[in-house]
């Protein structure tokens, strides 16, 4: 494990990059424990101030270091977004590649549930289930409705991938071998999938982190807990732009770029070093 | 075929056949890929029973359905005294797989590229309670030393820094952990190196005398089938047109079709008959769905009842032969014949 | 006879560094082959012995991390002298275009599926040639016909084709424009005997009519015997034998080509056949001296540390071993 993380960080360039960025948001989130302010405080420090060698993001409207909001914003943005797609990316492997591996009725079944779900609009409903919980959508809430509505179109895919799987000759080898079908799934098919599944978790914090920016910008969402999407909320609420305090905006919005980019550029880094056909070149390399 | 035998025997194949459909736009045609195939393996002595034919000939469909992997249309298909079609999931995973294994075409796709490839056989060992932990490495060495490998050689390796002979190898090693009754090899030897293929199937033939194990080795390879067969089994679009001993039915061919087989083999001692241009079938399905003879559009010997009736399985010299020439009842045209041969 | 395509001392490597790990591996090291205008030769070796790897030399396709290290291959068309390293990429596709032809392994899979295969055809043809629709049926018909594939198959799907038409249609589309140079990937393998003989039978037709050159690489010999005029045998990247087929195959002087040749199966006797043991060695660290010495029953001291240079047997028969250099040396000169 730590031998594939050093070869990594050593050779991928991309993987190098976006390390960097994430543990720069990572660090960024520990701090968030060490803030000298709460934060809903208001009135903390000096109003309106432009970015400075005190306050290196600015302050805002309502007396708050746009810095260490910014601490909590990452923090509860990818807290949401975590758990958004351990949920989703968690359900929608167990149930695509059963139901492709079991197949028959059982696959029929699963697949029009599936097919069910990925005809909700999910944008709307969010909207819809956020205007009427308003104020009360905790962290939690928010990202458990986000993953539940993000399982079925992945798990088509890992359904689709099972399903050619299952044809190949080592199943049947693995069937002749004695394993179950669990076994056979988790052992044999799972390392294929893992790659895709890695671009996959990406693309599920991706679009979690766009719905709950979404959401906050239209403030459905709870807009005293500070996320990236709440800090662009009120920085609009206060007019930020046509005052001229730009940087209230640009550093939630500058932010969430970075953070998407390396996020990324992990995954490609990554999904290069896995994928079957290179891995193959690099053992045999090993000898 | 020789005296019935006390026991009941290993394998009894009884008008089997496997249907398929295929869609040609809104109509469905359908073909049997394998038609009425009959055979027995015998349980008392251990043999190797050769299935040859063309790509297109059912031979692989049959040996799917002998594993199991296929579930028949018509027929009768029953190992030792027991239905194949009537056990249950769990008899096939606690007996039948222990008694039936399979060998593969391909040792690369048998294996997955990202498991080392000493995991099947412990898998193997393991869940068939074969052996314990403790005793495991042991066991798996025994085994392989079958086959002429060691553990050391190749634990912990993964299939693509394996050679194909020694990955076929692991193959059979594996197969054989269970001790069974029966190994149906499908192709084994078709992918693998002209020079290599002899130590292979040198191997077959160890283990059907060392080991008593039966073998149905099913290959295109002429040349291999006879080195190692004991009895032998043409198949030609789903049936079986010429079964028997070995020996008499490459050596001395009843069958037209065995008989082009026979010439076709590139051999490195050339023939001018070799030469001689040949019709190959243009599009399988016509084959498939004629009436009558499905080798009628390419014999020699054709006759006229060829065209319209499907020919008997006749005992003729030691072996069984679907083919009309060798029918006593019918009036033979021999006029057909010699005009045939005279064109 | 003169030379069409020659390759002299030719050396190249796989030079690869992927994570920090560099690689070298030696697929073709120093051949030197002078291949006839009109002649069916046959190159002959097990998988692993750089044969594919030559090929796609002498076609001049070939990508890092493939590189020619040393040595040169020169093709002499038109009565010049061509040296490939020295073509540009519009030189090298122009060359594959309109000299040479290539038949892939695995080509029936080559047949668009959603084209009709006279529209395939026509495809071709107007790739290369400025000819309308009807005149490219009629070249095809006309084509097909004179290699005896019947007309049917024209409007066919290449779905309703059986595997071995596949592989004939693509023979055809491969070569109806008179190409000089026609190489061939093991057209025969996991095709069954039948369709090997009509596949054989095939370029033997087309290389005859049209006086092609074909280059054949098989590891199957039954199929050199009847295809190939002289044969070339491959072992570990090294050239070991060369002659005519009929030398080769009745009197092989080369310890590898010998065992090749014996553990054939035949119909003729079902006596034990000794298989070779060991396997061939890995390219990237291949043995110093001779690269048969590790599984070779006549191996002596020599073969261990020094490369056998080839030497002539017989003409047009030369081999690399000292063991055989030895033998030749004790007989009296005539």
């Amino acid at each position: 494990m730590f031998t594939t993380l050093r070869d990594l960080l050593r050779y991928s360039l991309s993987f190098r990059f976006g390390t960097i960025i994430l543990l720069f948001a990572a660090l960024l989130i520990v701090l968030s424990f060490f803030s000298p302010y709460e934060p809903d405080d208001r009135r903390a420090v000096a109003r309106n101030e432009a970015p400075s060698s005190e306050f290196i993001f600015g302050t805002t409207s309502q007396g708050q270091d746009v810095f260490w909001m910014l601490t909590f914003a990452i923090r509860n943005t990818l807290i949401i977004a975590g758990i958004a797609v351990t949920i989703g990316r968690g359900i929608g492997v167990m149930v695509g590649m059963l139901s492709g591996y079991i197949g028959g009725m059982f696959d029929r079944i699963v697949s029009s549930i599936v097919d069910s779900f990925i005809v909700i609009p999910r944008l709307p409903l969010l909207i819809l289930i956020a205007s009427i919980m308003r104020g009360q959508m905790t962290i939690f809430a928010l990202g458990l409705m986000i993953g539940v509505l993000d399982w079925a179109y992945p798990s088509k895919r890992y359904r689709a991938q099972v399903l050619s799987l299952r044809e190949r000759e080592f199943t049947h080898t693995a069937v002749f071998s004695g394993m179950s079908s669990w076994k056979i799934v988790i052992q044999e098919h799972l390392p294929f999938i893992v790659p895709f599944l890695l671009a996959d978790i990406v693309s599920g914090f991706l679009f979690a982190i766009g719905i709950e920016v979404t959401l906050s910008i239209l403030g459905l969402s709870d807009t005293d807990t500070q996320s990236i999407g709440s800090m662009i909320y009120w920085g609009n609420y206060y007019q930020s732009l046509l005052t001229n305090k730009v940087w209230v905006l640009i550093a939630p919005i500058g932010a969430s770029i970075v953070i998407v980019i390396g996020f990324y550029l992990v995954s490609v880094g990554l999904s290069d070093y896995l994928d079957p056909r290179k891995r193959l070149l690099r053992l045999q390399v090993k000898e | 075929m020789s005296q019935a035998s006390k026991n009941t025997p290993l394998l009894t194949i009884k008008n089997l056949t496997k249907t398929f459909h295929i869609r040609q736009g809104f109509a469905s045609q359908e073909f049997d890929a394998v038609d009425n195939a009959t055979f027995t393996i015998d349980s008392d002595k251990p043999e190797i029973f050769a299935i040859v034919g063309e790509s297109g000939s059912g031979k692989t469909t049959l040996a799917r359905m002998m594993l199991g992997m296929e579930k028949a249309s018509t027929g009768i298909l029953q190992y030792k005294d027991r239905v194949l079609a009537d056990l249950s999931r769990k008899e096939m995973k606690t007996w039948f797989y222990k008694e039936v294994q399979p060998v593969f075409q391909d040792p690369f796709a048998a294996f997955s590229p990202l498991k080392r490839i000493d995991h099947y056989l412990y898998e193997t060992a393991f869940n068939y309670k074969m052996t314990d932990k403790k005793n495991a490495d042991k066991y798996l060495d025994s085994v392989l030393h079958e086959v002429g490998l060691t553990l050391a050689e190749i634990k912990g390796r993964y299939p693509n820094e394996l050679s194909g002979g020694q990955a076929q190898r692991v193959a059979i090693a594996r197969a054989l952990v269970t001790k069974p009754s029966l190994i149906v090899a499908d192709e084994p030897v078709s992918m693998l190196d002209a020079s290599l293929r002899m130590s292979v199937v040198n191997m077959f033939r160890k283990l059907k005398d060392d080991n008593q194990v039966s073998v149905i080795y099913i290959t295109h390879d002429l040349a291999t089938a006879y080195y190692t067969g004991d009895r032998i089994a043409v198949m030609l679009r789903g049936w079986i047109v010429e079964m028997g001993p070995v020996e008499q039915v490459l050596g001395n061919p009843l069958h037209p079709y065995t008989q082009n087989l026979k010439l076709s083999i590139p051999s490195i001692n050339t023939s001018a008959e070799w030469d001689e241009r040949i019709d190959l079938a243009v599009v399988e399905t016509d084959e498939y769905t004629r009436t009558g003879c499905k080798f009628a559009g390419r014999c020699p010997a054709v006759m006229d009842i060829c065209n319209h009736h499907i020919p008997p399985t006749i005992h003729h010299e030691g072996r069984d032969v679907k083919c009309f020439l060798y029918d006593d009842t019918i009036e033979k045209a021999k006029t057909t014949r010699s005009e045939h041969v005279a064109n | 006879m003169s030379t069409i395509v020659e390759t002299k001392n030719l050396k190249a490597y796989y030079i690869t560094n992927a994570y920090g790990v560099e690689r070298t591996v030696q697929a073709v090291d120093d051949i030197s082959i002078a291949i006839q205008e009109g002649e069916s030769y046959g190159i002959a070796g097990e998988s692993g012995c750089g044969k594919s790897t030559l090929l796609k030399i002498l076609l001049g396709s070939y990508d890092p991390p493939l590189r020619v290290v040393d040595g040169s291959i020169t093709y002499h068309l038109d009565g010049k002298a061509i040296d490939a390293e020295s073509m540009t990429l519009d030189e090298k596709r122009d060359l594959r275009w309109k000299t040479i032809s290539y038949i892939p392994q695995g080509s029936m899979h080559v047949l668009n599926p959603v084209r009709r295969v006279r529209d395939t055809f026509h495809d071709f043809i107007t790739a290369h040639r400025n000819v309308d629709k009807d005149e490219s049926y009629k070249m095809t018909a006309e084509y097909l016909k004179e290699l005896g594939l019947p007309e049917k198959v024209m409007a066919s799907y290449p779905h309703q084709l059986s595997g071995g038409m596949r592989q004939r249609v693509t023979i055809a589309l491969a070569t109806i424009l008179w190409p000089k140079l026609i190489f061939a990937d093991e057209p025969t393998t996991a095709l069954d005997v039948v369709v090997q003989r009509g596949v054989i039978q095939l370029l033997k037709e087309v290389q005859q009519k049209k006086g092609s050159t074909l280059v054949l690489i098989t590891h199957d010999m039954g199929v050199h015997a009847n295809l190939a005029d002289r044969i070339g045998v491959l072992y570990a990247g090294k050239l070991v034998e060369e002659g005519a087929t009929r030398t080769i195959l009745d009197n092989p002087r080369h310890p590898y080509t010998k065992f090749l040749i014996n553990s054939l199966p035949s119909l003729k006797d079902r006596g034990e056949r000794a298989s070779i043991p060991g396997r061939p060695p890995a390219l990237d660290k291949p043995p110093l001296g001779c690269r048969f010495h590790e599984r070779c029953p006549l191996v002596q001291d020599k073969c261990r540390t020094i490369d056998p240079q080839m030497i002539t047997v017989a003409p047009g028969h030369r081999t690399a071993c000292h063991v055989v250099e030895e033998e030749l040396s004790h007989v009296p000169s005539v």
